[in-house]
């Protein structure tokens, strides 16, 4: 079983790899018309790293999903070669594509280390405060004076010494295995309703408490920063992750009017929510100023349609940062409706790896965790891919795995890395168990009574 | 908890479908609303920037091209080597200003945009073929910066035609501006330029040899004496005007006078040589009458806008409504004639004056007419297409404009202006072993001024052969100089054009 899902891993990374170069060579091919000299380098570089991550993962989680690695990988490199392919643009510094490959080195280097350290998903259970803590802490860290910095309008990031970092980055997952491991062990006195007001069942305020304080933290503290794209991750995670664990859909509603108000309260009073809001309703109102990104974003769309412009052969620059929030509006211009499509199949085939890893786990733990990271991966990659649309309004969020940006692609390989985990100790048990059930006559005879 | 998950799952595949069914109003069923939408300049940045075929004189000199820029917002610039010798041909391509001459009118085929150009590059669907066209001219460069360095820094301009043909060789007018830099991609070099051109007077951005219209004066006697004799009235030989030193038309007391107040008459031969006022504008009310004066000029392509493929090639006028029938009276040789309530002004416009006006293409093609045996083809510039190969993909054909003058009329007419070059006011033109004809015009812009704008138009070939070259020139009305005739300011600039296709025929 694991043998048969690593050598499936090992043809899938090299597959997505000779995908990347070859997208590389074509980006290439469209913005100086010469195929890449550093080509051969370059392939070798990807194969080195992610043949790397692979054997990491046979080591230490051998008998883990095998989709999900190769699936990160591919969409990591074709954010690389968009990122290759828009430096130096005009409002494109030249030097990302040397920073990013560096950060998906130590991503990598993360994922790897995420295995080595955590050998087993109880040690996060046992460690549930601490996370919350953490959690709690890393999303305050861009509030502190000398450290918080603050960056196109939001205060999300943390600058000590030379690193700077976006910490809300680290602290969704820090946030997931909080809820995760809290939820479980409450979930059956959050079944019980000890208050009925109307249709609501409302268990007893110090088993909710907890929960509510770690939202409204997040929640406060998004608003404080201003960053509404994570502010709704949080409170998606946190309405989901309730739900699944206590069935109870009076959870998931409470939860849409908590949000309803919530955003009603915001958009009156902060204006840079209205902003947001007024945007996605008429962008057209201020076409050169507030509306430009997300008019250039569209029209970068259209400009695209079926099969795109071609790699390289496009004018995404125009779209202000491009390289980070808005990378998919790149890939839907030059590769058009059939890559952008492409790519959301990427992250629905993520998405269903991570919640059959969920279904199939059996611990409680287990099984929320993995419902709380996928959720973190689908959900982000829907708000920023909406916002770029205009489906909803735009909430500035990196895309998991293709934006540019260390700390997005450091905390995404932490997430997959824990993913992994909980897949390969749940095949683990699921293969002890049939063994056992396979060698019933060997074990019996040792324990007759002679 | 599975139940959960899968609903979950659900959930999220619907959040993405969303999404798909987004990406599908964006990029398929709302993309042409999109791409249309005014707030969206990336077509125009897109058009502006992409390849675009280049434009070359016949001889194989390069006048437009663009070149390929590394950076900046815009992917190419369009060039132009030769600064402002060909800016009234080529014109300018400007992101801001949108383009002039050439570069408008056959923006698609440079651009590869024609429905054959794409057609013929859907083998190459997969692979981005470069089907731009590139433009061959029928400009002479030798000619053209002879036209510039003969007219030097006086206003005027130049018209030389290839008569059997109807190609355009050369095409000149000064002032004249440098399109690098109204085509620039620098915003602030091309609207600086752009203001700084306009505030002139006159803008240089005015391509005046075919867009102004000026007082043809003695010129336009071609056209007049073309009709006298088309007009069956008037023979080489009669009548014969009385030698006088002004002609008064009836219904007025001011007379037409002659050049310096001298005297002339004589015959139709007689009054072309001399450029003889009082007998041209006699014949014009007594043989000719405004009907078939008007139909003659109009057949030369007064009234009408030139077929020239350049925009906005502007009409040259002749009036062709003189008041009504006033009354009949009789010529010396016993004929009666109509007069017109306005018979004053057509015997004006039969000299070239009144309401006559023309553009320095126009006198051109008159020249072309007289040196062609009266057959007026139509003025071109591009005479074919090419692709990046080199390969002809369309030849702009030689076409018959009119037929101005029957065979017999056209002879007489040319032995009557090569008479005017060898006896007559226009000797300066004198090419031993060719046959030149010329016509000079000293056109005034009114009678209480004496400053004029000179004239000249000339046709030149081998003796008893159709011509090769016709010219037009103008020198305009300089309020320093004040009176400059035809022949001793315009002459000069057309012998050098004559003088320069000789030595490029041996």
């Amino acid at each position: 079983m694991g043998r048969v899902r690593r050598t499936t891993e090992l043809g899938l990374i090299v597959l997505g790899s000779v995908i990347i170069a070859g997208a590389y060579t074509l980006a290439s091919l469209g913005r100086n018309a010469s195929i890449p000299a550093n080509l051969g380098p370059f392939l070798g570089i990807i194969l080195a790293l992610l043949v790397g991550a692979h054997v990491a993962t046979r080591w230490l989680a051998p008998e883990a999903d095998g989709l999900l690695l190769p699936l990160a990988a591919l969409l990591n490199g074709i954010g690389y070669v968009f990122i290759v392919r828009l430096a130096g643009e005009r409002n494109v510094p030249s030097d990302l594509p040397g920073l990013q490959a560096t950060w998906t080195a130590l991503g990598i280097a993360a994922y790897v280390g995420t295995l080595l350290l955590v050998r087993n998903s109880r040690v996060l259970d046992q460690y549930r405060y601490s996370f919350a803590v953490a959690g709690i802490s890393l999303l305050l860290t861009p509030l502190v004076p000398g450290i918080g910095r603050q960056i196109n309008g939001a205060r999300i990031w943390a600058s000590i010494g030379p690193i700077n970092f976006q910490p809300g980055e680290f602290a969704k997952i820090a946030l997931a295995i909080f809820f995760a491991s809290y939820l479980v062990e409450k979930r059956e006195l959050l079944q019980i309703a000890t208050t009925r007001i109307g249709p609501l069942h409302i268990p007893e305020l110090r088993h909710i408490g907890p929960l509510l304080l770690a939202w409204g933290a997040s929640i406060v503290v998004m608003v404080a920063e201003k960053d509404l794209g994570s502010s709704l991750l949080f409170f998606a995670l946190f309405a989901v992750m309730v739900w699944v664990a206590t069935d109870r859909v009076a959870y998931l509603l409470t939860s849409f009017v908590l949000f309803a108000v919530g955003a009603f309260l915001a958009w009156t009073q902060f204006s840079h929510v209205q902003d947001r809001v007024d945007i996605w309703i008429d962008p057209w109102a201020d076409a050169s100023g507030s509306g430009f990104q997300v008019l250039q974003s569209m029209f970068a769309f259209a400009t695209g349609g079926i099969t795109g412009t071609g790699l390289g052969l496009g004018d995404p620059e125009r779209i202000p940062e491009v390289e980070t929030d808005f990378i998919f509006a790149a890939i839907g211009e030059e590769l058009g409706l059939v890559g952008a499509t492409a790519i959301l199949l990427c992250y629905l085939l993520m998405i269903g790896s991570g919640l059959r890893v969920a279904t199939r786990a059996e611990a409680p733990f287990d099984k929320l965790l993995a419902v709380g990271l996928t959720g973190l991966l689908g959900m982000q990659t829907f708000i920023i891919i909406g916002g770029v649309t205009r489906l909803v309004p735009l909430t500035g969020i990196t895309l998991p795995f293709v934006s540019y940006g260390g700390s997005s692609l450091l905390s995404n390989y932490i997430l997959l890395a824990l993913l992994m985990r909980i897949s390969d100790e749940t095949a683990k048990r699921e293969r002890v168990r049939a063994e056992r059930a396979d060698q019933p006559d060997q074990i019996a005879p040792s324990q007759m009574p002679a | 908890m599975n139940r959960q998950i899968r609903r979950f799952g659900a959930g999220l595949m619907v959040l993405y479908v969303l999404l798909f069914a987004q990406l599908n109003r964006l990029q398929v069923f709302g993309a042409e609303r999109l791409v249309d939408d005014p707030n969206n300049t990336r077509p125009i940045v897109r058009d502006y920037g992409q390849r675009r075929g280049s434009i070359s004189t016949a001889d194989g000199v390069l006048i437009a091209f663009s070149e390929e820029l590394d950076e900046g917002q815009f992917r190419r610039q369009r060039v132009y080597p030769e600064e402002h010798l060909y800016a009234h041909t080529t014109g300018f391509f400007s992101f801001n200003f949108g383009a002039e001459g050439l570069e408008k009118i056959y923006t698609d085929e440079l651009a590869g945009k024609t429905t054959e150009q794409e057609f013929g590059s859907i083998s190459d669907l997969f692979v981005d073929h470069d089907n731009t066209g590139h433009l061959i001219t029928s400009l002479n460069h030798e000619l053209q910066q002879t036209a510039r360095d003969a007219l030097g820094d006086r206003r005027g301009s130049v018209v030389a035609i290839e008569p059997s043909t109807g190609n355009v060789v050369a095409l000149w007018s000064w002032p004249s501006y440098d399109p690098n830099l109204l085509s620039s991609i620098d915003q602030d070099t091309s609207r600086a330029a752009w203001l700084f051109h306009n505030a002139l007077n006159p803008s240089p951005l005015i391509p005046k040899a075919y867009r102004e219209t000026y007082f043809p004066g003695s010129t336009f006697k071609v056209v007049t004496a073309s009709a006298a004799l088309e007009s069956g009235n008037v023979t080489a030989t009669s009548p014969v005007y009385p030698v006088v030193t002004s002609y008064t038309p009836p219904l007025t007391t001011s007379g037409i006078g002659n050049f310096g107040g001298s005297s002339c008459g004589g015959d139709l031969f007689e009054a072309i040589r001399r450029s003889c006022n009082s007998a041209i504008a006699q014949m014009a009310v007594e043989e000719i009458g405004p009907d078939t004066l008007a139909d003659v000029a109009e057949r030369f392509g007064f009234n009408r806008k030139p077929p020239l493929d350049l925009p906005a090639v502007a009409k040259s006028n002749f009036a062709t409504d003189y008041g009504p029938f006033n009354r009949t009276n009789t010529t010396a040789a016993g004929r009666d004639y109509d007069v017109f309530d306005n018979t004053p002004a057509f015997a004006q416009a039969a000299i070239g004056q009144f309401e006559t006006k023309a553009t320095p293409l126009q006198m051109a093609m008159v020249a072309a007419t007289v040196g062609n045996g009266g057959r007026l083809m139509a003025p071109k510039l591009v005479t074919e297409i090419r692709d990046v190969d080199g390969n002809v993909i369309e030849t702009n054909d030689d076409k018959l404009f009119d037929i101005p003058l029957g065979r017999g009329t056209a002879e007489l007419m040319r032995e009557a202006m090569v008479n005017v070059v060898e006896s007559g006011t226009a000797k300066r033109l004198q090419t031993p072993g060719w046959e030149v004809g010329g016509k000079t015009g000293t056109a005034q812009l009114a009678q209480s001024i004496e400053a004029t704008h000179a004239w000249i138009i000339s046709f030149v070939g081998r003796p008893g052969e159709k011509s090769d070259l016709a010219i037009a020139v103008i020198i305009e009305v300089d309020p320093e100089i004040g009176q400059q005739t035809g022949g001793v300011a315009a002459a000069p600039v057309a012998k050098a054009l004559i003088d320069k296709f000789v030595e490029l025929q041996n």
